[in-house]
C-alpha cells in the first residue's frame, strides 16, 4: 500500500523457478469517492522495447501525488503490460514469440499469453478513456502522434486532439489490427487512443513532458483533474491518403541529411545509403512527396525494404 | 527438375538470400508446396527437401501426369535459419504474417510479395508450417474456416486428422489464408516436429503429399491408402493446463489413447525435487498435442485431447 494510491496486481502467473509474472497498476484516486468519478487508464509497455511511456508514467505519478488535492477522478497507471519483455529488452513476450499486441482480447482459458491479455482487458473494462502509449521501435523515430482507426475516429478525435500532440493520423481499418489492445477496448466501449512517439529503447524527455501535459489537459476536460494545465497544441489531423513512404531499395548504412519533423520537397534528398566495404553510395533516398517528415529512420543498418521515412503531404509552417 | 530463383534479397553484410523453386513437369499450375518460412522450421525444410528428391526421381521415371506442373519451395527464410532465429533476423517480423506482401513495402513484406507472386495460380497449395506453442502434434492437415475450405479434399492426404481452425484476425496475413483468397485450395500440413528432425513423421508427410498429388491426378505413384481422417474442429479439443509452474515430466506422447484420470504428466518443484502436482486426464480420448519443453509456467496448455475418440 502506498500513501497516495494503491498498487494492485492485474494478473499474476507462476514462472517455472521461484518467480511470478505480474502485471501491476497504480490506482490513484481522491481520498473520498462519490461513486461518480471518471476513470482514465494509462497503459504502456506492451512492446518490451518501447520505453517512452515509462517516463510518462513516472511523471503522471509524480505530479498527481504532489498535487493530490487536484485529483477528482480515478487514474490507473499500468507501466508494463509485458513486464518480462521490458525486463529482457524483448519486443514480444519472452517464451511465446508473440507480439502481445496481436493477441487481444485474449482468452481466459487459452494459452498463458492469451490469459494475461484477457485479464488486462477485464481490468480496463468500464474505464472512460484509455491511452495506450507506444514508442515506435528501435528502427524509427516518430513525432508525438495519435493513431486512430477510421472506424472510431468520430469517438476518439476529441480526446486525441487535446493530448498536446503534433499529429493525429486517422488510418484505414485492417483486419489484422483487430487483435490489438486498442481495437479490443474500443469494441467494448472503452475509448482508447494509441499514442506513438520517440524511438524504441530510449526516452525522449521532451516528448514525454509534451504528452504528460496533454494527458492532464484531457483529464481536466473529463473532470478528473482540476489543477492548472497548459493550452494543448492543435495537432495536424490527416488520413492515410496524405502520407508518402520512402523505403530503402538497397542495403547498407543509412545516413540522414535532413532533420526530423521538418518540411521537405518532393524529390528532396532525405539521406544516403552507403556501402562501408567499398565506399560507394548505394542509394540516394528522396522524399516521395512534398510535406512534413514525421517518421525518420533512427537505426543506421538497412535492408532492402527498410522504412526510411514517412512524409505527411501538404504545406506546414 | 528445373531450379529457379523465385526471389532474391540483396544483402550488405552477408550473402544475398535467394529463394529457390524446384519445378517438375510442364503444363497447368497444379500444385505448389512451400516449406520453411520461419528460421527454426528445420523439419519442414527437411520434408520439402525429401519431396524435391522424391519428385526428381518420379519425374525421371515419367510419373508426373502430362500437363501438370508442380513447384516446391523448400525454404523462404534461410537468412534467419543460418543464424538460429525463428523470425526475420534483423527486425523479428514473421514472414508468415506478411502475406500477400507488398513489393514496395518493408523487407519481409517484399519477401512475402516476391514469393507469393511465384506461387499464385496453382490449383492446390500445401504449406508445412509450425505452431507458436512449443510441443509435438499428431500429424494432421489444418484448414482455416474461410468458407472456401474443403475437408473432403484434405482427407485425401491420408493423414489421421483434419483440423478446422476458426479464423482469427491474425490469420488473415498467413500464406494459407491468402492462397485461399486467391483461389488456391490451401492446406497446412503439420508434422510432429519443428526445430529437430522426426524421421517417421517426415516420411509420413512426404508420403501424404505424394498420395494427395496422385489422388488429384497429378502424379502416378502407388502408395498405401493412408487413413480416412477424423475431421475435428480446433475449438472442440480439450485443453489441459497445469495449475502449477515447475519442471514438467511428460508421461504420454501425441497419439496415445488416454482415459479419464490417467496421469498425463507431473510437475516437480525445481529447487526441492518433490512432486507438486500430477496432471490427470479430464476425459477419455487421444492426445493430439503435448507440450515439449522441460519447464512450464502456471496455466500453460500442456495437452490438447480429442475427446471420446479411441484408437
Amino acid at each position: 500500500m502506498k500513501k497516495d494510491g494503491i498498487i494492485k496486481t492485474v494478473v499474476s502467473v507462476g514462472l517455472p523457478v521461484d518467480e511470478r509474472l505480474r502485471v501491476m497498476k497504480h490506482v490513484l484516486q481522491p481520498d473520498t469517492l462519490s461513486g461518480d468519478e471518471k476513470r482514465i487508464c494509462i497503459v504502456t509497455g506492451t512492446h518490451g522495447d518501447e520505453l517512452e511511456g515509462q517516463y510518462v508514467c513516472y511523471e503522471l505519478n509524480r505530479i498527481i501525488q504532489e498535487h493530490k488535492e487536484c485529483l477528482k477522478g480515478i487514474v490507473e497507471i499500468y507501466p508494463a503490460l509485458n513486464p518480462l519483455g521490458v525486463d529482457t529488452i524483448s519486443r514480444g513476450i519472452p517464451m511465446f514469440d508473440l507480439d502481445m499486441n496481436r493477441i487481444f482480447p485474449g482468452n481466459e482459458e487459452g494459452s498463458v499469453a492469451e490469459h494475461v491479455a484477457a485479464k488486462i482487458i477485464q481490468d480496463i473494462s468500464g474505464a472512460d478513456l484509455c491511452i495506450d502509449i507506444h514508442a515506435s521501435n528501435i528502427f524509427l523515430r516518430e513525432i508525438p502522434q495519435a493513431r486512430i482507426n477510421v472506424n472510431v475516429a468520430d469517438r476518439l478525435l476529441g480526446f486525441a486532439s487535446r493530448l498536446n500532440l503534433d499529429f493525429v493520423w486517422i488510418h484505414a481499418a485492417a483486419t489484422v489490427l483487430e487483435s490489438t489492445l486498442a481495437h479490443s477496448l474500443n469494441s467494448i466501449g472503452v475509448p482508447t487512443v494509441v499514442v506513438e512517439m520517440g524511438v524504441g529503447m530510449r526516452i525522449t524527455e521532451s516528448y514525454c513532458h509534451q504528452l504528460t501535459d496533454g494527458i492532464f489537459c484531457v483529464m481536466k476536460d473529463m473532470g478528473i483533474w482540476d489543477g492548472e494545465v497548459i493550452e494543448p497544441k492543435k495537432p495536424i489531423i490527416s488520413e492515410d491518403g496524405e502520407v508518402g513512404f520512402a523505403n530503402a531499395n538497397a542495403p547498407g548504412i543509412f545516413v540522414p541529411c535532413v532533420e526530423h519533423w521538418r518540411n521537405v520537397e518532393e524529390g528532396q534528398l532525405i539521406g544516403r545509403i552507403l556501402n562501408p566495404l567499398d565506399g560507394t553510395v548505394q542509394e540516394m533516398v528522396k522524399s516521395p512527396i512534398h510535406g512534413m517528415l514525421f517518421t525518420l529512420r533512427e537505426y543506421p543498418v538497412v535492408s532492402c525494404g527498410s522504412l526510411i521515412a514517412r512524409v505527411l503531404g501538404g504545406d506546414f509552417t | 527438375m528445373r531450379k529457379e530463383c523465385v526471389f532474391s534479397l540483396k544483402n550488405s553484410y552477408r550473402d544475398d538470400m535467394n529463394v529457390y523453386g524446384y519445378s517438375f513437369g510442364k503444363g497447368d499450375k497444379s500444385a505448389c508446396i512451400v516449406g520453411a518460412i520461419r528460421g527454426n522450421e528445420v523439419q519442414q525444410l527437411y520434408v520439402c527437401s525429401q519431396l524435391v528428391n522424391a519428385l526428381k526421381e518420379l519425374e525421371e521415371k515419367g510419373a508426373i501426369v502430362r500437363g501438370n506442373e508442380i513447384l516446391v519451395i523448400p525454404s523462404v527464410n534461410h537468412s534467419s535459419m543460418n543464424v538460429g532465429k525463428r523470425f526475420w533476423a534483423t527486425d523479428n517480423t514473421d514472414i508468415n504474417r506478411m502475406f500477400p506482401g507488398y513489393d514496395a513495402g518493408e523487407t519481409t513484406q517484399r519477401i512475402a510479395a516476391g514469393v507469393f507472386q511465384a506461387i499464385q495460380g496453382y490449383s492446390y497449395g500445401i504449406h508445412f508450417p509450425s505452431f507458436y506453442i512449443e510441443g509435438d502434434f499428431v500429424p494432421h492437415v489444418r484448414m482455416m474456416e474461410t468458407g472456401f475450405q474443403s475437408p473432403s479434399l484434405a482427407n485425401l492426404f491420408g493423414l489421421p486428422y483434419v483440423v478446422i481452425r476458426r479464423l482469427r484476425p491474425i490469420d488473415t496475413t498467413t500464406l494459407n489464408y491468402n492462397w485461399q483468397l486467391w483461389n488456391t485450395n490451401a492446406f497446412s500440413v503439420y508434422t510432429s516436429a519443428t526445430d529437430w528432425i522426426d524421421e517417421p513423421s517426415a516420411r509420413q508427410a512426404v508420403a501424404s503429399v505424394l498420395r494427395f498429388l496422385t489422388r488429384m491426378g497429378i502424379l502416378r505413384y502407388t502408395s498405401h491408402s493412408g487413413y480416412i481422417a477424423s475431421v475435428l474442429r480446433e475449438d472442440d479439443l480439450t485443453n489441459v493446463k497445469t495449475d502449477t509452474a515447475g519442471i514438467y515430466r511428460r508421461h504420454v506422447d501425441p497419439g496415445t489413447e488416454v482415459h479419464r484420470g490417467d496421469v498425463l504428466a507431473t510437475v516437480t518443484d525445481p529447487l526441492e525435487g518433490c512432486v507438486l502436482t500430477q496432471i490427470l486426464s479430464p476425459t477419455d480420448g487421444i492426445v493430439f498435442f503435448a507440450h515439449g519443453a522441460p519447464l512450464v509456467m502456471e496455466g500453460t496448455i500442456i495437452f490438447k485431447i480429442i475427446r471420446r475418440l479411441h484408437e
